[in-house]
């Protein structure tokens, strides 16, 4: 279980949280929505703790993430996987090296059976036999399921995914949202997702929470999330030009 | 005047602040180097690449340096001392000045610049909050290899450097003065002290350390796009450089 309890972070004059307080519980997928620059990666980054909040904490397996020392933080961070958001696969490695790269510093497993794993990962995001292909020779999409096998090459307890559908064609965006539901129910991780792409939030969460402003405004399933009275998660939801978020007007 | 004295005080912190910086960079850094082993294939790859990968630029620069230093060293010989001490004069220089200097501006330009342009793209692409994720730490995986290869490689590209500008030198006195060579490299040999070939090459181990700790500590520090790796880039040769020269000037104070 990951508790975070009132965050606060700004980059220079710029607020980004203002107290942020949730709980994210074993096994559900929770997905985070909210506008662009409102603050979600900001907030997954705090849990892998690589930002650090100028307030508040998150205590994760109720260990307190900020407070622990190098070896134990790296141990936390091994029960994780992160999709980012551009994939952040490793330009200089090879897909299957990007992949491997976990295994290879974390564990004593042969070069046979570290193969052996990327190959099993590569299957279970739809990409057999591309080990070989360098980050540069893949598509977007290839790229975040790459990403994506690089996440689970540890068997995580937690998946985190920025925006794993951003930039990508429906039905790359569909087969990703799918991977997700498969990866968690076959699994049994834990999935915190980050998007503002409404669809996705429709098949992918069990829950749905609302960063606005700095805050979480709204916590609640996909049903109660489109029957909300709440008039700003209402506007958000089907994305109406008109109500109580407008866009601030740009300074030049 | 109270603006130039407040803009003055606020460089000077920012200074302190970044030297401070690096020194906690290279502390957390050094940590590892007792890990060199565990870390072997990341070392080897960075030697491949700041050392061996160098070798033709250093041996091009190398001739060519001591070729001029050949060239200077008659002309101001011409008319007061005699060429029979040619040798000695040109491979003292080369020894003690251009053999590690060069090698290091060269050096600067080639790998600081490229280090810190990898890192820096790295930085702005998330690679290094991969690394993270993944519980490796950035500065054993990339500034731990880049360094030690950095310190250790670059005097060995100075024994070289040294070796083919005496080469170099000695070429240049053939066609020109038409030397024999036993008597420039009887010369050489007359006046050759190892004092002088170490306290080159003690230059040569700090120049590429400072190198590829700017280099490493400019690219963690890279904000921004790809106009933020430019201006990394562009950085991190001048702040190596510069560092050279001042490093050049203390040593040299300190070794003479």
């Amino acid at each position: 279980m990951i508790h975070i309890n009132d965050l606060h972070k700004s980059f220079g004059e710029k607020v980004v949280l203002r107290g942020v307080d949730l709980e994210i519980y074993d096994g559900e997928r929770l997905v985070i929505v909210g506008r662009s620059g409102c603050g979600k990666s900001v907030l997954l980054k705090h849990i892998l703790n690589l930002m650090q909040p100028d307030k508040g904490y998150i205590l994760v397996n109720n260990i307190a993430i900020r407070r622990v020392g190098q070896s134990d933080l790296f141990f936390l961070r091994k029960q994780f996987g992160f999709l980012f958001q551009g994939a952040a696969l490793f330009d200089s490695m090879s897909v299957s090296e990007n992949i491997a790269l976990p295994l290879v510093e974390h564990t004593d497993l042969s070069s046979s059976e570290i193969a052996k794993k990327v190959a099993e990962k590569l299957e279970m995001v739809g990409l057999p036999g591309i080990e070989d292909l360098r980050p540069s020779e893949l598509s977007g999409g290839m790229k975040k399921r790459v990403g994506l096998a690089r996440a689970i090459i540890m068997d995580p307890k937690y998946i985190l995914y920025d925006e794993p559908t951003t930039g990508l064609d429906p039905i790359m965006a569909a087969n990703i949202d799918k991977l997700i539901i498969e990866l968690s129910d076959k699994l049994k991780v834990t999935s915190i997702v980050v998007t503002h792409d409404m669809q996705s939030v429709a098949k992918v969460a069990t829950r749905v929470v609302m960063l606005h402003l700095g805050k979480i405004i709204f916590s609640g399933s996909v049903d109660e999330l489109y029957s909300t009275e709440n008039k700003v998660v209402s506007q958000f939801v089907k994305a109406e030009a008109e109500g109580p978020i407008q866009p601030k007007p740009i300074k030049y | 005047m109270t603006n130039i004295v407040a803009s003055l005080g606020r460089s000077t912190i920012a200074f302190i602040l970044e030297a401070g910086s690096v020194f906690i960079m290279v502390g957390k850094v050094s940590r590892y180097l007792l890990q060199i082993w565990k870390n072997r294939k990341l070392v080897y790859e960075q030697m491949m690449v700041i050392g061996v990968q160098s070798i033709p630029l250093v041996l091009f620069v190398g001739v060519f340096a001591g070729a001029v230093a050949s060239i200077q060293t008659a002309y101001q010989l011409k008319g007061y001392i005699s060429y029979n001490y040619l040798g000695a004069a040109t491979s003292v220089a080369i020894f003690i000045e251009l053999g590690p200097v060069l090698t290091a501006l060269v050096i600067a330009g080639r790998v600081g610049a490229s280090i810190a342009a990898e890192i820096g793209t790295m930085k702005v692409t998330e690679q290094l909050d991969a690394l993270e994720s993944l519980a490796i730490d950035p500065l054993r995986y990339l500034a731990m290899p880049r360094i030690f290869s950095g310190f250790f490689m670059i005097p060995i590209l100075t024994i070289l450097a040294d070796f083919v500008g005496i080469l170099g030198a000695y070429l240049v006195a053939y066609i020109n003065l038409d030397l024999a060579p036993e008597i420039f490299f009887g010369s050489v040999k007359e006046f050759f002290s190892l004092l002088n070939v170490f306290s080159g090459l003690i230059k040569a181990f700090f120049f590429g350390g400072t190198t590829a700790i700017i280099g490493c500590y400019v690219g963690f520090s890279t904000s921004g796009g790809a106009e933020g790796v430019g201006q990394s880039t562009i950085r991190a040769f001048v702040l190596s450089s510069a560092l050279i020269l001042l490093n050049d000037y203390l040593l040299s104070v300190i070794l003479f």
